[in-house]
């Protein structure tokens, strides 16, 4: 074991190793067998995680204003004064997602062992997933934009890869396309971010960038540079307007989608803003864009969660309601709270894919949840990690999600106005309803199938459990301090999102009057807040730099706690009302007959593939035709055809005087003579 | 007509030959284009060939030099040589069409 700080030079194994497991599985994994590629595959990330652990017990060592790590792999690019070196970087907040990423990675791996051992292409399977962790590793680790970047686009690669991994299948083939093309159009406006960067700063490096952004930019370029990373974000986190290709990207296998499509990947674009907070920092207005688009993606996308009836897709819409209150937090200025949501959200949600994994195994496919059903007592060790992962997800109180959803909803309450606080407690109750509708028409009821039950193995059944204890206690490492916990995560993630001590006492809540002055109500909130953090002065000073800018505010805290459990056990009520007593059986049914147009804009997804598919799809469709026909067939082709028509049609013109005949050509031939003579 | 032309027309002088050498060529023009056996075209080739051989001999006495007869043993030895290639090529056509009608011969165009 390496000591001391030397085990921070081995940093750059983190994602070396997956590398090379990517590598192995590759050339080699064809040839090798399932049994070597699984040890390659799950052992490579396995490593990786072991090293990250490794790294975190250090970096805990380290006095908290140390905790800033660079680590130059080496000279990359280096034209005029554009350097480019592969560095990585690792502080608070990179600390925190290599960990959970090699983590959970490591798990899903695990469980990948078991749901994929049928497939014919094993080895091309973990390939991509290696590599994908690889990339992830490199976006989370990055010290500059542009490796950041390469991360960015490889795992875009990868889950490109991924969705498509049953390329026989149109579905898969047309999905990951979607998913390409569709982040591809958010990362355009990145790379002009990233450009944009380097025009004004004349560095892309994170640390010279984020040092003292105020000092180079005012806040018309950083709301600029701002707006073309979150861009970037939306796209790859599936925000809305770009959210549409993550529902479909549950083509993937299910592990996939538990990976990339809920854990990792889709929470890049959180991590870049967080990454990228200095810069938000300077701008409201782009604080204000990325909350309200986080709180319109969370809310719409959790209406279309309920009435789905495919497990998955229900889960990619949770995914990207989960994903949006996310965005909600960095956009009302609680970053910390953002990327503590990150992690206890990846946990409950790999957990709650790969059950729902297990389930669509042990039926041989089935993801229509109307034909599951009493499922609790066939599999019932997927059925008690499922439901642990949705209770967290739900945010009942004791598990993970509780804690982190409480943070955000805490800190939307003091910054972001009423309206807002209502409009996603509604949210984490539609979370509670549809999570729970999953468990009671799937474990819960009479059977609506007929199938030999296919057992979920134990290397599939162990990473649920473990992701299980993860989801349940995950939480406690940001338990509020109105509960008498220590809030350890945003005191961990404190050297990255600035001095909250400066923010709680010279401005407080200056962003809550900002991002709602026409909200009178949130500033009579924020007011309040303040009012009550001056109370709380006499506090220690630890306890102020813990609170992200607003100290917990005692009682009023602890009532939005009761208000978001209350509803949280309501929609979870409310779902148990529908779904299993007798009464409340014909309910939906009446519901949505009652409600047609609003049932039918929900099962619809609010139209945004149908307006998409008119707007963009059809669209080009209509202008590849016009060219098609009317410029490449009508103008072009007939021009060629017309040059090479004519050059025919003259040649057989003259053509016509060789007749073959040799008297005919002397006698030509004497003609001309003659006429030569005569002319000359 | 004066005795003295006469005369001169009696002395056999260039432009007798000039005359002879024109007749020949002209006499191998007409047979070429009004004739359609090959082996009669080949010999007013040779007609051609000859009367303008004769015109080169002429000139050359006349201008007293020899490039003209240079140029009329090249253009002998081509004639055999073209008359030798000419009537094997003569011979196979026949064999291979039983006719020597020049006219009949014109496959070869597009």
């Amino acid at each position: 074991m390496v000591e001391g700080r030397q085990v921070f030079d081995l940093l750059w194994l983190v994602p070396a190793i997956p590398l090379f497991g990517a590598i192995f599985n590759c050339l080699l994994g064809a040839r090798a067998g399932n049994l070597i590629v699984s040890i390659v595959g799950c052992g490579s990330i396995g490593l990786a995680f072991a090293l990250s652990v490794c790294i975190f017990r250090a970096f805990l060592d380290l006095p908290p204003e140390d905790r800033m790590i660079e680590f130059c792999v080496f000279q990359w690019i280096a034209a005029g004064n554009f350097l480019a070196p592969i560095d990585l970087l690792l502080d608070p907040l990179s600390m925190a997602m290599i960990t959970m990423v090699s983590g959970v990675s490591f798990l899903i791996h695990v469980y990948s062992v078991g749901y994929m051992e049928k497939d014919k292409c094993f080895a091309r399977y973990f390939f991509y997933l290696n590599l994908f962790v690889f990339f992830m590793l490199t976006l989370v680790l990055a010290g500059n934009f542009l490796v950041l970047y390469i991360g960015w686009e490889g795992v875009g690669l990868c889950s490109y890869l991924l969705i498509s991994f049953w390329y026989e299948k149109r579905t898969a083939a047309a999905a990951g396309l979607k998913a390409f093309v569709v982040t591809r159009f958010g990362d355009f406006f990145f790379a002009l971010g990233i450009m944009l960067v380097f025009v004004q700063f004349g560095t892309i490096h994170f640390h010279s960038v984020f040092e003292d952004p105020a000092k180079v930019i005012d806040s018309r370029m950083a709301m600029w540079i701002a707006l073309l990373i979150f861009a970037g974000a939306v796209g790859k986190s599936a925000q809305i307007p770009l959210h549409t290709w993550l529902p479909d990207a549950m083509e993937a296998p299910t592990p996939v989608s538990a990976l990339i499509h809920a854990a990792t990947m889709v929470t890049a674009g959180v991590y870049l803003v967080a990454r990228c907070y200095p810069i938000f920092e300077l701008s409201p207005v782009s604080l204000q864009i990325v909350g309200i688009t986080g709180l319109l993606t969370a809310f719409i996308s959790a209406t279309v969660a309920l009435v789905h009836t495919d497990i998955k897709r229900i889960l990619a819409y949770s995914t990207v309601s989960q994903l949006g209150h996310m965005f909600l937090a960095l956009g009302v200025g609680a970053p910390a709270a953002a990327v503590f949501h990150l992690l206890t959200h990846a946990f409950a949600k790999a957990l709650l894919f790969l059950g729902s994994g297990a389930v669509i195994h042990a039926l041989h496919d089935e993801m229509d949840i109307r034909n599951m059903g009493g499922l609790r007592q066939y599999i019932p060790a997927t059925f008690y990690t499922f439901t642990i992962g949705a209770l967290a997800m739900s945010g009942i109180p004791g598990l993970a999600g509780f804690f982190s959803k409480d943070a955000i909803l805490h800190a939307t309450f003091v910054n972001g106005g009423f309206l807002m606080w209502a409009l996603i407690v509604i949210t984490a109750s539609m979370t509670g309803f549809y999570t729970f509708r999953i468990i009671f028409m799937a474990f819960f009821g009479e059977k609506r199938w007929d199938v030999h039950i296919h057992h979920p193995g134990t290397v599939m059944v162990i990473p649920l459990v473990l992701l299980a204890l993860l989801a349940a206690v995950g939480g406690y490492m940001g338990v509020p301090h109105v509960l008498g916990g220590g809030d350890r995560i945003s005191n961990f993630l404190a050297p990255n999102f600035g001095n909250p001590e400066v923010h709680a006492t010279a401005e407080p809540s200056n962003k809550g009057v900002a991002l709602a002055a026409e909200d009178e109500t949130a500033v009579v909130e924020s007011e309040e807040a303040a009012e009550s953090e001056k109370v709380l002065e006499g506090v220690t000073a630890e306890t102020l730099a813990e609170g992200e800018g607003h100290a917990p505010a005692g009682s009023p805290e602890m009532l939005l706690m009761l208000v978001s459990a209350v509803m949280a056990f309501s929609g979870v009520g409310l779902a148990y009302f529908f779904y299993v007593t007798p009464e409340g059986r014909e309910v939906p049914a009446m519901l949505s007959d009652k409600f047609g147009a609003v049932y039918n804009i929900l099962t619809n997804a609010w139209y945004f593939d149908k307006v998409y598919k008119a707007v963009f799809i059809d669209t080009y469709m209509l202008m590849s035709e016009f060219f098609w026909k009317a410029v490449d067939t009508a103008v072009i082709d007939h021009a060629v055809r017309g040059v090479a028509g004519s050059l025919l049609g003259g040649g057989s013109i003259i053509s016509s005087l060789q007749l073959g005949l040799v008297r005919w050509y002397a006698t030509v031939m004497v003609l001309g003579a003659i006429i030569i003579i005569l002319y000359i | 007509m004066q005795p003295e032309v006469i005369q001169s027309l009696l002395q056999i002088g260039p432009t007798h030959y000039l005359v002879l050498g024109a007749t020949l060529f002209s006499l191998g023009v007409l047979g070429f284009l009004v004739r359609s056996n090959i082996i009669v075209l080949l010999m007013c080739i040779e007609l051609m060939i000859n009367g303008a051989g004769i015109t080169f001999i002429t000139f050359c006495r006349q201008l007293g030099s020899l490039e003209g007869q240079v140029f009329v043993l090249f253009a002998m030895v081509v004639a055999a040589v073209e008359i030798a290639v000419g009537l094997s090529i003569v011979v196979l056509v026949f064999r291979n069409r039983s006719t020597l009608d020049a006219d009949k011969m014109e496959v070869l165009k597009w």
